[in-house]
């Protein structure tokens, strides 16, 4: 079905000056879905959302919003859309209700059901009893959850949330990602982010940038697979004998980190715990800790970038 | 949507103590050089007794008055033009306004409201002291509203100008000096209406305030409205295209 599709990207980049940050990307996103953009710094997360929002003109491409083009037809687009940027867009000298009509005014709300959206997004966002303070005197978490319920107030279908939780405390963290999943329900929902955690937590597909190019687009079950397990930290109390583990089979490689533990390296269908612990214990190692651990993010985007260079390679071939 | 944004910058300028000081000063400044006009007619009373068709109160304090002000204003104006579009690139605020379905046009326009409105209300405060002339006098009402709407048409264009520098960069006194130095350029074209150089006189023409004397003088030339408009006008295109210019290529 066409109408399923949100957002679509065909082809679209950026290039500032001879540099592409973003590399004719294409991608499209489902009503109900909530997409995480993963990325490191600088690998164009923040210019794909405001292209998708209209802040940046994309260099070339075309981006569809719930079936309007939005170059075409930017006001119709946007009115489909809620953004919260990077460093929210407020007011300090407003108070969170001024500020909340203004938006509510700017994305043409009606006159009549102004008062009903201003209270919802309130609602929705924990900000009931802050109606009457100034923005300026509020905490960062706070003013987090404005610019978040500014992006929601009209109930638009595609809410774009960049770096939702960056700078906020663990608890803040918490409940504004238990927010973003709530919004999940009835929009869909693009935020980036650079922490792999909170895409586990929140995301049912990711999306990873890097260069300015798509190198992943799958749901985040696939992508915990690709990084399942691919290390275990053995700990024995005695010293553990190197060549008897690099021969068990699908290791890799291993690292003595230090007198009692060593870091084993496998493929990830492969898995060689059972081997290890009895390997262990027949010598009489004194084991005591076999602990698998998941991939850093970072290397994931190793793993996924070495991938990507070997694929290119094999092409140029 | 105009006026909302217009609602809103208006708003800030009066939680800001700029508007307010700027207001209070203006009229003190304003206060001094109205007492000073008016003396001067005081004392050259006894000399009109005996003239014919002599000038009245609005041709010699009114006027003058108002002539005075435009001065004023070409100094103030800047001040609060230059926050308009650069706050909001320094806060990161325009991105509310990029993402709201709302064209550039409406953007700029609803800058240029709040900007005319604030005029309107400086005109009107301004207007007060001639009026207070009615206790003890007449004015001229038709030579005082062609001086009042000269007035404004000269407002309307020093806003549209500072609007525009105030797109071109993200630090408000960067804005402030830019509009400063162009209004007072122009300004300085009014000088050279004494030389009668060809190229002198065309930039005498150009002067913001060669046309505002006829104005001050009771004539309403659509010459000289024309020109107010199409000033006005050609800075609110450059700002749309400047802002626009935001989004695409650099």
């Amino acid at each position: 079905m066409k109408n399923d599709a949100l957002i679509e990207l065909h082809q679209v980049s950026r290039f500032y000056n001879q540099q592409a940050a973003v590399d004719s990307i294409s991608f499209s996103v489902k009503r109900g879905e909530v997409v995480g953009f993963l990325g490191p710094n600088g690998a164009g997360k923040s210019t794909t959302m405001k292209m998708i929002t209209g802040n940046l003109a994309p260099t070339n491409g075309r981006i569809i919003v719930n079936g309007i083009d939005l170059l075409d037809q930017p006001k119709q687009a946007k009115l489909n859309l809620g953004y919260l940027p990077e460093q929210p867009p407020l007011y300090p000298e407003q108070s969170v209700d001024e500020y909340l009509l203004y938006c509510a005014r700017l994305n043409r709300i009606p006159q009549n059901k102004l008062l009903e959206a201003i209270y919802r997004a309130k609602e929705r966002c924990g900000l009931d009893h802050v109606g009457t303070r100034l923005i300026g005197n509020l905490s960062k978490g706070f003013q987090q959850r404005v610019g978040i319920a500014q992006a929601i107030i009209h109930a638009p279908d595609v809410v774009i949330l960049d770096e939702p939780t960056v700078g906020l405390d663990p608890i803040q963290i918490r409940e504004i990602r238990a927010l973003i999943r709530e919004l999940g329900d009835d929009h869909s929902v693009i935020l980036s982010t650079h922490i792999l955690p909170e895409v586990q937590s929140i995301c049912d597909r990711v999306l990873i940038i890097h260069q300015g190019k798509i190198i992943f687009d799958d749901a985040v079950q696939q992508l915990s697979d690709k990084m399942q397990i691919s290390e275990i930290m053995l700990g024995c109390e005695t010293f553990v004998d190197e060549n008897m583990l690099r021969a068990v089979d699908g290791v890799i490689d291993i690292e003595v980190l230090n007198s009692n533990q060593t870091c084993i390296r496998f493929h990830a269908d492969h898995n060689p715990a059972t081997a290890i612990a009895r390997l262990a214990v027949e010598n009489h190692w004194g084991l005591y800790q076999l602990c698998p651990q998941g991939l850093s993010l970072e290397e994931i985007f190793i793993q996924l970038t070495d991938e990507q260079n070997i694929e290119t390679e094999a092409k140029s071939i | 949507m105009i006026w909302t944004i217009a609602q809103r910058d208006l708003q800030s300028l009066f939680f800001s103590p700029l508007a307010w000081i700027i207001l209070a000063m203006s009229q003190v400044i304003l206060a001094y050089l109205f007492i000073h006009q008016l003396n001067q007619f005081l004392d050259l009373q006894a000399q009109f007794g005996a003239m014919q068709n002599a000038p009245g109160a609005t041709e010699m304090v009114a006027m003058p008055t108002l002539a005075n002000i435009a001065i004023i204003l070409l100094l103030i104006t800047p001040l609060l033009t230059m926050r308009l579009i650069s706050d909001e690139r320094r806060q990161h605020t325009l991105s509310l306004l990029f993402s709201a379905p709302v064209s550039m046009s409406e953007i700029i326009l609803g800058k240029y409201l709040s900007m005319l409105l604030f005029m309107l209300l400086v005109i009107s405060l301004f207007s007060l002291m001639p009026l207070s002339l009615l206790i003890g006098g007449r004015l001229d009402f038709g030579l005082f509203a062609s001086g009042l709407l000269g007035l404004l048409l000269l407002l309307a264009s020093f806003s549209a100008a500072g609007l525009y520098a105030s797109c071109l960069t993200e630090q408000p006194a960067v804005a402030a000096v830019i509009s400063f130095g162009f209004l007072i350029i122009l300004w300085l074209g009014d000088w050279a209406v004494q030389t009668d150089n060809t190229l002198a006189s065309l930039f005498a023409y150009i002067s913001l305030l060669t046309h505002y004397e006829p104005l001050l003088q009771g004539q309403i030339n659509s010459a000289d409205l024309f020109y107010y408009l199409l000033f006005s006008l050609t800075f609110l295109v450059l700002s749309i295209r400047r802002l626009d210019a935001d989004r695409l290529q650099h």
